[in-house]
């Protein structure tokens, strides 16, 4: 979902920039509120962080002979809700076009808008939509992370054909070639970023009960007697 | 055998599941996936894909990288420090709970409790 430095016009590279800034801002300023207000969670906050830092580094192989990368923004956006996402996005990709030339400074706004924001709240929406109808929290774990892998690819498909829209056919022949490229591609990723997430979360539902509960991610109130009482 | 030991045995078995699925979900792809073009290399990036798709179209970028890694093997040893640092982080975050829950479910005794005995 890297799209390259300097492969977006500089007008509209400058309007997703003016699109994603918002998001970020208020995303930064979540990620202090809630250091601030939930001491407790910060480390899962870093957590979060990491996932989205550890799975965005790993290409892995697809059916379609191509490979591609998984983006883990999905976790972050369940635990911590959508915005945190934002900010912490940004920083992975800064971290990226910076260092491994991967995406780029022109493209960053671009980036952060299909892989920080629209990925995270789409994900969040899956899974509130499962909670809704009372699906296993689990499948809506599961949906939330697939889900924000694919709408980032799919998004860097519909950017990529805004900008370089077909000779022939327009904008609908760009955007089926680019989703040809990146979506079919993607599916099993996504579906290995559910199950994985399945896993990051069963485990911390074992060892980070009182954050989860703080988080609302688990229902009841936190015990507040002493363990050995 | 008591009813919590048949639960942890169940959710173990769940997790050894999922993780049976993950192994597949990439085996199966690289078992079944095209062979690549002559010439090119398999399983290429997606995001070069693009980017190569619009240079055959003849668009030229206007920015290059500020920097950029001199070859392949630094850029995978750069990915490989990304993925060390967050999986560091993510490690450590992990043993702490982990830890906490330890000694939350083995309490230490409390040295201000008045003994019963004393």
């Amino acid at each position: 979902m890297h799209i390259a430095e300097g492969f977006l016009p500089p007008v509209q590279a400058g309007l997703w920039f003016a699109v994603s800034a918002p998001f970020v801002v208020h995303g930064a300023r979540e990620v202090v509120r809630i250091s601030r207000e939930k001491p407790e969670a910060r480390l899962l906050l870093g957590a979060v962080g990491a996932f989205t830092f550890v799975l965005s580094a790993i290409k892995l192989p697809s059916v379609t002979g191509s490979s591609s990368h998984p983006t883990g923004t999905g976790a972050g956006a369940v635990l911590f809700k959508p915005p945190v996402m934002a900010f912490l996005g940004l920083v992975v990709l800064l971290f990226q076009s910076l260092l491994l030339a991967h995406g780029g400074l022109t493209t960053l706004g671009a980036n952060v808008f299909s892989m920080a924001i629209v990925g995270p709240w789409a994900g969040y929406a899956v899974y509130r939509l499962c909670q809704s109808v009372r699906l296993p929290q689990m499948v809506g774990v599961f949906f939330a992370m697939a889900v924000a892998n694919l709408t980032t690819y799919v998004v860097t498909s519909l950017q990529l054909a805004i900008a370089h829209p077909d000779p022939v056919g327009g904008f609908g022949a760009a955007a089926a070639k680019f989703l040809g490229i990146f979506a079919l591609t993607q599916i099993p990723l996504a579906l290995a970023e559910g199950v994985l997430g399945v896993l990051l979360f069963r485990g911390l539902v074992a060892i980070a009960d009182p954050e989860l509960r703080l988080l609302g991610f688990l229902r009841a109130p936190v015990s507040q007697e002493p363990a050995n009482v | 055998m008591s009813e919590s030991t048949v639960q942890k045995k169940n959710s173990l078995g769940v997790t050894l599941a999922l993780l049976a699925a993950l192994v597949l979900l990439f085996a199966i792809p690289m078992l079944i996936a095209p062979e690549a073009p002559e010439g090119e290399e398999a399983f290429g990036g997606t995001d070069a894909a693009a980017t190569e798709q619009l240079e055959e179209d003849g668009y030229e970028p206007w920015f290059s990288p500020v920097f950029e890694p001199g070859s392949g093997e630094i850029e995978s040893g750069l990915f490989a420090l990304q993925a060390a640092l967050g999986a560091g982080v993510l490690g450590y975050a992990i043993g702490h709970y982990s830890a906490r829950r330890r000694n939350v479910t083995e309490p230490a005794p409390d040295p201000a409790e008045p003994r019963a005995d004393g």
